[in-house]
């Protein structure tokens, strides 16, 4: 439980020696706290292009190729008299896919709460590597701005899904988005994964080498447990990506045959031979499915976090809630082809990818279960965090259970690549990733910037965003059962699915509210920043150690020396004590028992 | 219209916005307000969290009345499409308790635990029994559903040349389907991409020295006969197809570079689906829905939409590009006859050379 002393030997390593200026403060810091914020704001311009694009292409859907003063002031000449071209719309949902999964879930939501969270959870004075930690910001910073660049080329954006499969990605002729556009997302997101990975070692060793003395593994937050296992995941699974982004550019610019064969395309025959595009297929989703846990497993770890602090009681079941992210995290490595069942690839393969997916439900069924048993005779603090918090156990059960049929093998073949596969990952990693990330902004916000949020417009926001958010990915269950391919430019050539159109409607009026009303959690971001009350020391009556340091931020964390830590961080109303809560660096009484070993 | 409603929309939650922020913001005037939760706000989202409840069954039923006739999830129109409905529908019913039952919990904990100054919460962080019924009760579950699901999938996807099956070539391409049938021999002649001519007609690249490939016979028209399994060999010429065909549960993904495979028997032809009543339902919806559209077209100067007819559709599933959305092709089921007198009038792709 111990072998972290050393960090200590910082204890007089004085700061204030060398002096900021402002481009080493707010630019190129390489303060952790600091870096947590670029993140997050960088992740919050992204969210809001993200989700501008989603209503554009809601709109497009449910009111098909009618003109729309919003597509013709955005799109330019890819909505000529402000009629959306088919185009276009691939590209929106490509680069919406994008955006979204990577620069806000993964870089907006682990970048931010890895970087705040890990040095102040754990006590230690910042990252293992301050340089590598900037560096790491800074080319998260690069590929955003190339992605954003991708979206003004001359034949369009990236526009071949989200997954970019070749041969579809690979071809300029297959499609103007596979020109230009797709060479810059490919850079793009080969510049992302080398910063995700950077971020992901600096994480890793952070909290196995400087953590301070007492806080053991066992007595990490669960937050902290989330955020390293997630590192793992990415150190694991990314590189895999890397590989098959780096094989495609090969055969796209250099000729090669990775994933191409017997392709004839306009009039003509191309030359590659011998390659397969399900070997893309196998190396996109080896990430691309821990993707899906490296989104959500921080979020369920900033929750638990929340829940204990806001319910007053102890996070129940702490080791059942390590095992299962634990658990969830080898799971998730070796599930990837339930995205393949019907790609051409071998039946028997299917049937052990069928065993392995739905495997996941019993650690997923485990933590709901033990979020539920949380609340149960607490004393529920309803702070806007805490909100967020339940509402993401609420979405992670609806959109969860969906997945019992889609990691079906035998079911999928009928529901693959409808609307019911949109429904189901929207609630299970998109909303709820996003109301975790949101529970996190909402709960340490004081802790970035020194201020509260106003809790009245986060009341607001949460409600109707919740009401929203089910109000949007529902009804989408039903429309895929009936059928309903996703990225369908327009349906209008199916009269089948003509009894669907007024679900679209209904869907896309909650697409527009929801949207809108994240203009007031803007406001009250930014204003907050600015002109919040300004924040007590330790607002939420909390036990992590973050709450132990000023609230004025400072290189190096805490004045003097470290905390020391001698338990757990959910001792919340434990009996014998005073307070409802007990900070992490209060030494036991005596006879205390430390009671979750 | 559509832009001006959209406009007014914005404008009128802008404007709401607006006005609840200048509420909030008023109410904060004067009051200690320290930006945490007090006992009233536990109170009030207290109670907004069992009328969140309320909402998730008013939108589970209203899903069920509105969307949940779903003719695509009954009356399969294949053999092993009954199997798969089979389990959709005892999944969806495992799901639907599950989901009742948990949703219920959590909110009304929120509700009932709801936090008032002065009350302790109870120290409670473990309980090995608690979590082993809840570890348990999934295994047990989610076991039933594998081996079910297992069983399901071998059958459907264990279809081979052994039985005997009509084997029918898919061949997809930017943006139609085309079907090419073994002929009188029922076995596809070699084909390969490199062999397309289109000098000669030769789309397919079928190989025209290929004694098999004399009689195979090429079509954009989907004919099944009702009873005989069919097994489907896909291939795709430049990128990435799926072959759909919803109302039989089938799909499989068509690939450049190699040949994929899907096989099922078709069990109702198309004029006895139409005779449905389910289905006659579900098409005099659609007619009145389109019929309601006509009148706005009309007005406009357009033409008025046709009357919808039910026919089984194959259509393409995997994002291909531009026209993703409008990739189809008719499957008719019909009677053997039928199938023997519509394939007696096609062309053998000997005779459709140029």
């Amino acid at each position: 439980m111990s072998a972290t002393a050393d960090t200590h030997g910082h204890d007089d390593h004085d700061v204030h020696h060398h002096k900021e200026t402002f481009v080493t403060k707010y630019i190129f810091s390489q303060d952790h706290k600091m870096i947590a914020k670029q993140y997050l704001i960088t992740g919050t311009i992204m969210g809001v292009i993200g989700v501008l694009m989603s209503i554009m292409f809601r709109m497009q859907i449910a009111w098909p190729e009618q003109p729309n003063v919003l597509f013709e002031a955005l799109l330019g000449k890819w909505a000529p008299d402000g009629v959306m071209d088919a185009d276009i719309y691939l590209a929106l949902v490509t680069i919406h896919g994008t955006i979204m999964v990577f620069f806000v879930l993964t870089a907006g939501l682990s970048g931010t709460f890895s970087n705040l969270l890990i040095p102040l959870q754990i006590g230690a004075r910042d990252m293992a590597s301050g340089f590598l930690n900037m560096v790491s910001y800074w080319l998260f910073f690069l590929s955003s701005v190339i992605m954003i660049l991708s979206l003004f080329v001359e034949a369009g954006p990236a526009a071949a899904g989200w997954t970019v499969y070749p041969p579809l990605s690979a071809l300029p002729m297959a499609q103007g988005g596979s020109g230009m556009g797709m060479t810059l997302w490919l850079v793009s997101m080969a510049i992302f994964i080398a910063s995700s990975l950077l971020g992901s070692l600096n994480y890793i060793v952070t909290v196995i080498n400087l953590r301070t003395k007492g806080m053991s593994m066992t007595r990490l937050p669960l937050t902290i447990w989330a955020f390293f296992v997630t590192a793992i995941i990415g150190v694991v699974s990314f590189p895999v990506l890397l590989s098959a982004a780096l094989l495609l550019i090969m055969d796209r610019s250099f000729g090669t045959s990775f994933f191409l064969s017997d392709i004839f395309i306009q009039g003509e025959v191309l030359h590659y031979q011998g390659g397969s595009p399900v070997l893309f297929e196998h190396l996109f989703w080896f990430l691309g499915h821990p993707e899906v846990y490296i989104v959500l497993l921080p979020a369920l770890g900033i929750t638990s976090e929340i829940i204990a602090t806001n319910s007053r009681k102890p996070i129940f079941g702490y080791r059942a809630m390590v095992a299962s992210i634990l658990a969830i995290a080898f799971l998730s490595t070796i599930v990837w082809g339930h995205h393949m069942f019907v790609s051409g690839m071998n039946p028997f393969l299917g049937s052990v990818f069928t065993f392995t997916t739905l495997l996941i439900a019993i650690p997923s069924a485990v933590k709901s279960f033990n979020y539920i048993t949380t609340l149960w005779k607490g004393n529920l603090q309803m702070n806007p965090a805490m909100l967020f918090s339940i509402g993401l156990v609420s979405t992670f059960i609806t959109g969860g259970l969906t997945g019992i049929i889609l990691g079906d093998s035998a079911l999928d073949i009928n529901v693959h690549d409808t609307y019911f596969v949109i429904a189901h990952f929207h609630l299970v990693m998109g909303i709820s990733a996003l109301y975790g990330m949101f529970a996190g902004i909402y709960h340490w916000f004081p802790k970035m910037f020194g201020r509260m949020l106003n809790k009245n417009l986060g009341y607001l926001h949460f409600w109707v965003t919740a009401i929203c958010a089910y109000g949007v990915f529902f009804p989408m269950h039903f429309i895929g059962m009936a059928g309903l391919p996703r990225r369908y430019y327009t349906n209008s050539n199916f009269p089948l699915f003509d009894d669907l159109t007024n679900a679209n409607v209904v869907i896309t009026l909650f697409a527009i509210v929801g949207g809108i009303f994240q203009l007031v959690f803007l406001y009250n971001f930014f204003s907050s920043i600015f002109f919040g009350k300004k924040a007590p020391q330790n607002p939420w009556r909390s036990n992590t150690l973050e709450w132990t340091a000023p609230v004025k931020h400072m290189h190096g964390n805490w004045p003097g020396a470290i905390p020391h830590v001698y338990r757990w961080s959910y001792d919340y109303s434990k009996p014998g004590h005073d307070e409802d809560f007990v900070p992490q660096n209060v030494p036991m009484k005596e006879g205390e028992e430390e009671l979750h070993h | 219209m559509t832009a001006l409603l959209t406009i007014i929309i914005i404008l009128f939650v802008a404007i709401a916005m607006w006005q609840m922020v200048k509420i909030f913001d008023l109410a904060q005037v004067g009051s200690s307000n320290s930006q945490i939760a007090d006992d009233n706000d536990n109170r009030l989202n207290g109670y907004l969290m069992m009328g969140f409840l309320i909402f998730i069954y008013a939108i589970t039923i209203a899903s069920f009345w509105y969307l949940g006739d779903l003719p695509l999830m009954s009356n399969a129109a294949s053999e092993h499409g009954v199997e798969i409905d089979n389990l959709m529908i005892i999944s969806m019913v495992i799901i639907f308790i599950v989901q009742t039952i948990t949703q219920f919990l959590l909110h009304y904990f929120a509700f009932k635990y709801k936090g008032e100054k002065g009350r302790t919460a109870l120290f409670y962080a473990d309980n090995n029994f608690l979590e082993a019924i809840w570890t348990v009760i999934p295994v047990i579950v989610l076991a039933g559903l594998i081996i079910y699901g297992l069983f399901t999938w071998n059958d459907i996807m264990n279809v081979s040349e052994d039985d005997d099956p009509l084997v029918i070539e898919l061949y997809a391409q930017q943006f139609n389907w085309k079907a090419r049938y073994g002929g009188a021999d029922n076995v596809l002649g070699q084909a390969n991409v490199r062999l397309i001519d289109l000098d000669r007609a030769n789309i397919l690249g079928v190989a025209e020295d290929d004694p098999n490939a004399q009689d195979d016979i090429i079509v954009t028209e989907l004919h099944l006969p009702k009873g005989k399994q069919v097994l489907f060999k896909m291939r795709s010429q430049d990128v990435l197809h799926s072959a759909y065909m919803p109302h039989f549960r089938a799909q499989m993904n068509c690939v450049p570079g190699m040949v994929t495979q899907f096989g099922f028997t078709p069990t109702i032809t198309t004029a006895e689906m139409r005779d449905n009543p389910d289905m006659v339902a579900k098409v005099q919806n659609i007619n009145e829905i389109r019929t309601e559209a006509s009148k706005s077209l009309m007005a406009n100067g357009e033409e008025a939409l046709e009357p919808y007819v039910f026919d089984y559709l194959l259509i393409c599933n995997k994002i291909c590009g531009k026209s993703h959305y409008n990739m189809q092709m008719k499957i008719i089921v019909e009677e053997q006859e039928e199938y023997d007198a519509w394939m007696k009038e096609q062309k053998t792709f000997a005779n459709s050379l140029n």
